[in-house]
């Protein structure tokens, strides 16, 4: 189990392919990426601010709980915080496992928890000013399947 | 006791500073955000709507009921919006 918390970028591409190599025991791996989104098109900036100490606890409590649930070989998880730019990558997932229904399980589960679970808050820098990313009862919803 | 609170977000903007220690005898989360929001408007403004706020006490998720005793760090924050 990895989990790294940075502000720098990541390389997408290499951290997939490192996750991926040399596995024998797991049969099926998949990645989640995510991306700063500018829905209005006026998006500058995105600013991400975290807790320090609490969110790589809080990121490696939700992998153990998905460990638990899912036959997993693997998971990886990196988040970034500060500053970036629209079309960065914000975030990835990857998890490894046997059998791949395990493994993309366990990638949306990550995904539901750390959107609402995991203390990250988003805020938006457009021409008109910067604005807090308001969560979402679809968020919170998401939760209720697991 | 002395608890350190921490603040993110627009909690953090709305009370004007990242953090602070305080003297507080509260049992109970929502008793020490009693205390807090008698203090100055600035405080009022931050906690006036729980249902909107989230909080941590030792940097584990807490519900405002959560007993204070023992505890260390208390945090405040929005919603998160993570991933």
């Amino acid at each position: 189990m990895d989990v790294r918390v940075q502000a720098a970028p990541f390389d997408f591409g290499a951290e997939a392919a490192a996750f991926a190599a040399g596995r024998a025991d797991v049969g099926a791996v998949v990645t989640f990426t995510g991306i700063v989104r500018d829905d209005s098109g006026d998006l500058r900036a995105m600013h991400i601010e975290h807790y320090p100490g609490m969110t790589e606890r809080a990121i490696t409590a939700i992998a153990e709980e998905a460990a638990g649930r899912w036959a997993l070989g693997d998971v990886l998880v990196i988040h970034r915080f500060g500053a970036m730019a629209p079309g960065e990558m914000i975030m990835m997932v990857a998890t490894a496992a046997p059998h791949r229904a395990d493994a993309f399980a366990a990638a949306e589960f990550l995904m539901d928890y750390l959107k609402s679970r995991a203390p990250f808050w988003k805020k938006e820098v457009t021409s008109r000013g910067a604005a807090w990313v308001a969560a979402t009862e679809a968020d919170e919803a998401a939760l209720g399947r697991w | 006791m002395t608890l350190d609170l921490v603040y993110f977000a627009w909690v953090r903007e709305r009370i004007g500073a990242a953090g602070e220690r305080v003297e507080t005898q509260a049992p109970t989360v929502a008793a020490l955000v009693e205390e807090l929001r008698a203090r100055e408007e600035r405080y009022a403004a931050a906690f006036a709507d729980l249902s909107a706020l989230r909080c941590a006490v030792d940097q584990e998720l807490a519900d405002f009921d959560a007993p204070l005793d023992g505890a260390r760090e208390v945090a405040f924050f929005p919603p998160m919006t993570g991933g």
